[in-house]
């Protein structure tokens, strides 16, 4: 049996994490002499209390959809995808070049036509390291964290040298036509009554996240590529035993991984700022991990979890706004989350195992007594 | 009378819900052979591990040559005299055997002074137990028999009066096993103590004096050995009569179904493992493969089962089946009609965090049963593996449970149910008991039994020599990559296998032991190198 009952694994372990890491960016908040029932309150109010602050919450949260997605992929394989955020900014150069130089007559076929040009790019991207990995035996955590540079380089010199309109100063590229804006939630949500903030740039591309949710939890755990890629991920003797080829695993999972991070660009690139700039991810590739490691690598996990970090990005944004919290303080409530999730695991875990165990054991006890 | 040299009294160990030790009490005479024979899981090792101060009991004490003694280190146990020879020896292996012997028991900071010291001693000892080895010799270059001996004079050397030897015997040859039990008998003649702990009927049998048996974490009963059989003392391991021989009518051979020749295996170190064997398995015969682990078996038994490259030819049904590419994988194999049980369960067998069902499904998640379209038929999965666990009595026969909450034996039977019931032409079997408890034991060979009366083709692969004699019809017997010889097991025993191993194939001939273990050291010799 296992030692745990499967809702504490899930939900109790990462829910209890959280709350450490809540009760100590409280301490720190004292710390610097700011009052955090306040500080909670304006993060609150900034992130959820109003339909715009959803709409930013949720234009993150869809971000961290996709990199999150993106990373679980990897990690059922048993490979760490630290490239997240270079695939995504090549997915971002995908969108660009499918929408500037081929006219689309409306944006739902834009949409298709750009998530698959994000898609492709993000997944060749990946195919580097993966193909490094698989034959060669280079790490894939190195070099995907190397090709992240490369691919800022890549982005630099596109933008500059390429694709930057004569005369621009900034170094992005034209403004996509007018034909292919994405419709934002207003838009989408006017037609059933729902008054949505018309200056969110929360958009379609949020529903395209949480299909991606869906394929990619049907993809592990409903097919037969899901459970070659897990076992391989369990243990590659056992791949092997069972005729499950490690090169053909390695390569299809990061083709999976690149592609589910090169598709973030839909929202960022062609949803939100309908051009592309140079620093458009803004770290949401490493979100991603922290994403992936809070929801287990499971999909639903990954929604809850990529929901958490977008009201954590937006209810930052609004205090370093509203107080002299400064930014980087977010920062630091983050990557408190992340350490508590990720890398304390076990430190929540033991004692509720214990804790569980002992429960387990006094209820058995009992249960024998009156037989004997 | 004297004291007893141990006296355990209400011995009790938990681990959470485990009761790993129940109320102990036992009491071992100084100057004779104690065995304590159990299934896995029984508790010996932890009994044990106590007496040796690697777990504190929660509850009991320890009495030796009649004063109560605290052992809460492994420091204490070796004050008090207590030696232990591990199933998995801790030796440096690329220090020397003197070395090896006065590490943790140097005298000062100089080694000279130690070595010199440590030499003369181990000549006294080799003189008083007859214990032979070469102190200059560097581990990694000797045998096991050898390195074993090793482990005991360190608990010599160390003033060891007790010897414990948790399953000494599972990785010798039978003149190895002969050799120790000779050893064994000496040192109790001059007044040692020895505990034995093992799994194996026959060694029980043949030179302890008393016995205790281990079930459940309880000791069921100590007996004289002379006064009880191995049927009884099975009977009071598994709670229940259980038959030690296996039950089989004699084979019908038919055709040829597996043809192997001059099959030759180079692995990554770029040494030959497996040097230009030949083989036939034919329908209705088990052939068993004997030989001492690391002789070329595994590598046999990955070629055939699709996960490692060799040269030669094999050829299944009169076809030639591929030894390197893209057809040569586990999933090739498994189309063309051969099922695998993986020596190594728990790492090849089955993924331990899987659920009952998902490893039922492994290997043959594609099959056109476990799919509807490009999804898995998870509900049919699920459904097959609840018939499999029926018929194979898997407990508990939940397909929701993860593989590793299984026992040892009961993973074997969800590997078993299915390979097996895949209706294969040729079934590869390694170490089908291995960590089995016997019970499961004999439901796994019946099974087996009766694929091979379908008319089936099996080749077993087995470290444990009882097993093969008992199951097999025909055995080769591997040493050093090649096969030395093949009988059937039926006109030969366990001494003349046991040459064989050694790599002697002229076994009318009488031989003495010294020829046996250089031969020996040379395999093993291959054999760490390699690995």
């Amino acid at each position: 049996m296992d030692v745990m009952p499967k809702w504490a694994e899930v939900i109790l372990v990462p829910l209890i994490s959280l709350i450490l890491a809540a009760i100590l960016s409280a301490l720190v908040i004292l710390a610097i002499g700011e009052d955090p029932v306040a500080a909670v309150n304006l993060m609150v109010t900034g992130a959820l209390g109003s339909s715009y602050g959803w709409g930013y919450t949720l234009y993150y949260a869809t971000n961290f959809m996709f990199t999150g997605l993106a990373v679980s992929v990897a990690f059922h394989a048993g490979l760490f995808n630290i490239g997240g955020e270079g695939q995504a900014m090549l997915g971002g150069l995908g969108v660009a070049l499918v929408l500037l130089f081929i006219p689309w007559p409306h944006w739902t076929v834009a949409l298709l036509a750009a998530a698959l040009g994000a898609a492709v790019f993000g997944a060749l991207w990946a195919a580097i390291p993966a193909y490094l990995q698989a034959k060669r035996g280079s790490h894939i955590v190195i070099t995907t964290i190397m090709f992240n540079f490369i691919a800022a380089a890549v982005l630099n010199y596109m933008l500059v040298n390429q694709l930057r309109p004569q005369g621009a100063m900034d170094p992005a590229t034209a403004r996509f036509p007018e034909a292919v804006h994405l419709p934002n939630l207003h838009e989408v949500l006017a037609p059933i009554g729902i008054n949505f903030s018309k200056a969110a740039p929360a958009n379609v591309s949020l529903l395209i996240a949480i299909v991606a949710c869906v394929l990619v939890w049907l993809l592990i755990w409903r097919t037969p590529l899901g459970l070659e890629i897990r076992s391989y991920g369990k243990s590659g003797r056992a791949a092997k035993y069972a005729g499950i080829g490690a090169v053909r695993i390695t390569m299809v999972a990061m083709l999976i991984s690149g592609a589910l991070a090169g598709m973030m660009a839909i929202n960022n690139v062609m949803g939100e700022a309908e051009r592309l700039v140079l620093n458009a991810v803004e770290g949401a590739g490493f979100i991603g991990i922290a994403v992936a490691l809070m929801g287990r690598s499971h999909p639903f996990g990954v929604f809850l979890a990529a929901i958490l970090f977008g009201f954590l990005y937006q209810g930052g944004a609004e205090l370093a706004l509203w107080t002299s919290i400064p930014r980087e303080l977010i920062v630091v409530i983050q990557a408190l989350v992340i350490l508590f999730t990720g890398a304390l695991d076990n430190m929540v875990r033991m004692p509720l195992e214990r804790m569980f165990l002992a429960a387990r054991t006094a209820r058995t006890s009992k249960s024998v007594e009156p037989a004997e | 009378m004297t004291a007893p040299a141990i006296e355990l009294k209400g011995i009790s160990k938990a681990f959470g819900p485990v009761q790993a030790n129940k109320d102990i009490s036992i009491r071992v005479m100084s100057g004779t052979i104690h065995g304590i024979i159990g299934e896995n899981g029984a508790g010996k090792s932890t009994l044990m591990s106590i007496l040796y101060g690697f777990y504190k009991a929660d509850a009991g004490e320890i009495f030796i040559s009649g004063n109560k003694t605290e052992i809460p280190d492994s420091q204490a146990a070796i004050a008090a005299g207590i030696g232990m020879v591990f199933q998995h020896f801790k030796l440096v292996e690329n220090f020397t055997v003197l070395e090896n012997i006065i590490l943790g028991a140097e005298d000062g900071g100089l080694l000279k002074p130690s070595l010199s010291k440590a030499r003369k001693t181990l000549l006294d000892l080799e003189k008083e137990y007859d214990l032979k080895v070469n102190p200059d010799a560097v581990i990694e270059e000797i045998g096991v028999g050898m390195q074993q001996r090793v482990e005991i004079l360190k608990a010599l050397y160390r003033q060891a009066n007790i010897l414990i030897l948790d399953e000494p015997t599972g990785v010798l040859t039978p003149a190895e096993a002969d050799q120790l039990f000779r050893i064994l008998g000496r040192l109790k003649e001059e007044g040692k103590t020895i505990i034995l702990i093992t799994h194996k009927l026959r060694e029980i049998m043949d030179i302890t004096d008393t016995v205790s048996v281990m079930r459940r974490g309880e000791m069921t009963a100590t007996v004289k050995t002379a006064e009880t059989s191995p049927e009884e003392l099975a009977e009071l391991m598994v709670g229940r009569k259980v038959l030690l021989r296996v039950d089989k009518k004699p084979a019908t051979p038919g055709d040829v179904v597996l043809d192997v020749q001059n099959l030759k295996v180079v692995d990554e170190q770029g040494v030959e493992r497996v040097k230009g064997i030949n083989l036939q398995v034919r329908a209705g015969e088990i052939v068993g493969i004997a030989g001492v682990a690391g002789n070329g078996q595994s590598e046999l038994l990955e070629v055939l089962g699709g996960y490692a490259d060799a040269t030669g030819t094999v050829t299944l049904n009169g076809t030639p089946i591929d030894l390197t590419g893209k057809h040569s994988d586990g999933r090739s194999r498994r189309d063309r009609g051969i099922a695998h049980v993986p020596e190594d369960r728990q790492r090849e067998g089955l993924i331990m965090d899987f659920a009952a069902w998902e490893n039922t499904a492994f290997g043959y998640h594609r099959d056109e049963a476990y799919t509807s379209g490009l999804l898995s038929n998870n509900a049919a999965i699920k459904a097959d593996t609840a018939e499999k666990m029926e018929r194979f009595d898997v407990r508990p026969p939940h397909p929701h449970l993860a593989a590793k909450n299984f026992s040892g034996g009961n993973q074997q039977k969800i590997v078993l149910a299915r390979e097996i019931e895949r209706n294969p032409d040729l079934l590869l079997i390694g170490q089908p008991t291995r960590g089995v408890d016997i019970g499961a034991i004999e439901f796994i060979h019946q099974q087996i039994v009766a694929l091979r009366d379908q008319g089936k083709a099996i080749l077993l692969v087995s470290v444990e020599l009882e097993e093969i004699l008992g199951l097999a019809d025909r055995v080769a017997v591997m040493f050093d990559g090649q096969i030395m010889g093949e009988r059937q097991t039926d006109a030969t025993d366990e001494k003349e296998l046991g040459l064989l191993m050694a790599g002697i194939t002229d076994t009318d001939k009488p031989h003495d032991f010294a020829e046996i273990e250089a031969n020996l050291a040379h395999a093993h010799g291959d054999a760490s190198k390699g690995a």
